[in-house]
């Protein structure tokens, strides 16, 4: 078989971890990590590891156009919407792990399938990952969504200077991702960055008002979604629910990561970046280019 | 230092009182309210959701005024007073909610986060300056570091812009030697004015106030009958007498700030705040005070001791915005309550 070639643009929390998972995947081989700057504990990561790396950001891929098939680009929105263009004309299949929303979004659990088509492919944001499946769930089984909102909660540790830089995007992003794949008349999304030291778990609790709230149905249908996600992202687990509190449905969810950069509690690197990974390897079994 | 000897008087009644009953106030009310404080010559008028612009949610409650309303009404009961209000960068956007409240004449914005986490403000802080808005930093939570690492945080907020950095004593945790130390190290590292926001927790929200203003802080926070969340705020009409009494100038007229207090007690309040056992509990483990509403609910739901919820959470070092792992809190001691007997 012919190898896929990926290349991570963006050195920090993100595109460490897709680096490490990157190099586990018997499809994907990474030729570039790239970044602004040499001293970054990413940098001395990927270079212990022993990839190729570069400090030349975005120009070093049109310098190197015909050794990468995939691009993943894990900077920050407002540098996507600059790298977007650039990739496009490259013709480069790119995956999006800023919450830049330049292409369609992608859920692998939910829409794999009709995201294989597009050349460039949002992976919306960590708790959009983590909650989309659900709010995908309760919209399957309820005609009638009023309300939908997603409250995250990340160690502090976790959330490198882009994310931070991102807060905004991040919310409009997600609840974007929300709607368009729930058809809630209206959504919220909430981001806490909790600084506890021990690092806290990422979690992730989904609040919904519907009509007539049916909660066994609910059950049906996300049961077997949840063994999807699991396929990929392993540490996936609902904590509570879906209960009924009051008037609302209530699901809480915990993304326990695999440690593979950051320790375990980094769930939110895990659920964006296993998805990530899982499409990038839909591309390298679809032939690649 | 140079003795202080004015301050800048900061009214959040309408926006931490909103914790109190549940984010309920109405248009009116907000109205009436704006109306006295106008009369007290109260210098800056602070109205939001208990969490500030964009902060309407089942997570924290959801507000029986939205956010349009409560600034417009506001806008049209304040002249002289200032409009001001208070955003949570993770709950409002500077798009959605940051450019309404420009656009509907606000006066001034308080950029809050967690004490840690004060870059998640820069980007909200500078949208204020390039448009002109008066703008402050807040640090949350503010005894959950340390002094040091205090100035630090409120030094990057100077750097992104602010006019001014506060410090909240959101747990009401506060005893006048931790003001002193904390309140100290700001004025030692910025060149901004320093404020605080105290509560009342432990009964020292007074004490903390004069004490952070004799360390050298030119703006204090105080609510009408102390109506704010958890056992109250510095109550501000005592604030005010104590500080006249001090010498010190805020432009507030006495009267009209006990008509204001009188007013608030008969049309805005449910019930006076009060320390409640709950609420020392709730300072002792240094639990954000705007949960208090939800433990109670959640402790007789599912049949617990509050107190012991209190002191988890504190343990675990839940901050404001995670109200809903008071959920999983509560129902982790409810089982293992069952599991004991
Ligand atoms: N952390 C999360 O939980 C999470 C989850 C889902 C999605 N995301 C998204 O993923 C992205 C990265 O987040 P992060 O937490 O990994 O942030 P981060 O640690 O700050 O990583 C961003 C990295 O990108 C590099 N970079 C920035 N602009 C660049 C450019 N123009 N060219 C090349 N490299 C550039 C930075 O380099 P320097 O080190 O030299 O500054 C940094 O290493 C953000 O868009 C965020 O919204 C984050």
């Amino acid at each position: 078989m012919q190898q896929y070639r990926i290349a991570i643009l963006g050195s920090g929390n993100i595109g460490t971890d897709l680096l490490v998972k990157a190099m586990r995947s018997p499809h994907l081989t990474c030729v570039a990590f790239i970044g602004r700057g040499y001293t970054s504990p990413g940098m001395n990561k990927a270079r212990a590891l022993g990839i190729t790396c570069s400090d030349q950001s975005i120009d070093y891929i049109p310098e190197h156009a015909d050794e990468i098939d995939l691009v993943f680009d894990a900077t920050s929105a407002k540098d996507h919407a600059l790298h977007a263009p650039i990739l496009k004309a490259l013709g480069k299949q790119v995956i999006d792990l800023t919450p830049a929303k330049v292409g369609p979004m992608c859920v692998p659990a939910v829409n794999l399938d009709s995201s294989l088509g597009s050349s460039n492919l949002n992976m919306v944001t960590c708790g959009g990952q983590a909650s989309i499946p659900v709010a995908f769930a309760i919209g399957q089984t309820h005609p009638e969504v009023d309300y939908l909102e997603v409250v995250s909660s990340i160690a502090s540790k976790s959330a490198g200077p882009a994310t931070r830089i991102n807060l905004d995007e991040y919310i409009e992003t997600t609840e974007k991702g929300l709607q368009a794949f729930s058809g809630a008349k209206r959504t919220k999304a909430i981001l806490n960055l909790n600084p506890a030291v021990p690092c806290i778990d990422m979690q992730t609790t989904i609040f919904a008002n519907v009509k007539n709230p049916d909660i066994e149905a609910l059950k049906r249908v996300l049961d077997p979604i949840v063994e999807k996600i699991k396929t990929y992202v392993p540490g996936y687990k609902i904590l509570v629910g879906p209960i009924l509190d009051g008037d609302r449905i209530v699901v809480m969810v915990k993304v326990r990561g695999r440690g593979d950069y950051l320790p375990e509690y980094a769930g939110n690197l895990d659920i964006i970046n296993c998805a990530a990974i899982a499409m990038a390897e839909q591309f390298a079994m679809n032939g690649g280019n | 230092m140079q003795k202080v000897t004015k301050v800048l008087v900061s009214d959040p009644s309408l926006r931490d009182g909103n914790h109190a009953v549940s984010h309920q106030l109405s248009a009116d009310q907000i109205a009436k309210y704006c109306r006295a404080a106008e009369k007290a010559r109260i210098p800056i008028v602070e109205v939001g959701h208990g969490n500030g612009l964009g902060a309407s949610s089942l997570q924290v409650g959801l507000a029986k005024t939205d956010d349009d309303v409560m600034l417009r009404t506001a806008r049209e009961n304040l002249v002289n007073s200032k409009l001001g209000i208070h955003i949570i960068p993770g709950f409002g956007t500077i798009k959605r909610d940051l450019e309404r409240a420009r656009d509907l004449g606000v006066d001034v914005v308080r950029v809050a986060s967690h004490c840690s986490e004060a870059d998640l403000t820069e980007r909200h802080i500078r949208f204020c300056r390039t448009n002109g808005i008066t703008v402050f930093g807040v640090l949350m939570m503010s005894h959950m570091i340390s002094a040091q690492l205090l100035a630090e945080e409120a030094k990057k907020l100077e750097n992104y812009g602010a006019e001014a950095v506060l410090l909240m004593d959101s747990a009401g945790y506060y005893l006048p030697s931790d003001v002193t130390e904390r309140i100290g190290a700001l004025m030692d590292n910025l060149s901004i004015p320093v404020g605080f926001h105290a509560h009342n927790n432990l009964g020292m929200a007074i004490a903390n106030s004069v004490t952070a203003m004799e360390c050298g802080a030119t703006i204090l926070d105080g609510c009408s009958r102390g109506f704010g969340a958890g056992a109250g705020n510095a109550q501000l009409e005592v604030l005010v007498a104590v500080l006249h009494r001090m010498g010190i100038e805020t432009g507030i007229d006495l009267y009209g700030m006990l008509d204001a207090a009188d007013m608030a007690e008969q049309e805005l309040l449910k019930e006076i705040p009060r320390i409640s056992s709950l609420s020392v509990v709730s300072g002792l483990a240094g639990v954000f005070s705007g949960f208090s509403k939800h433990v109670q609910r959640l402790s007789t739901e599912y049949n617990i001791d509050p107190r012991d919820v209190f002191f988890e959470l504190g343990r675990r070092r839940i901050i404001a915005g995670q109200e809903d792992l008071i959920i999983e809190v509560a129902a982790e001691i409810a089982a293992s309550k069952k599991e004991q007997s």
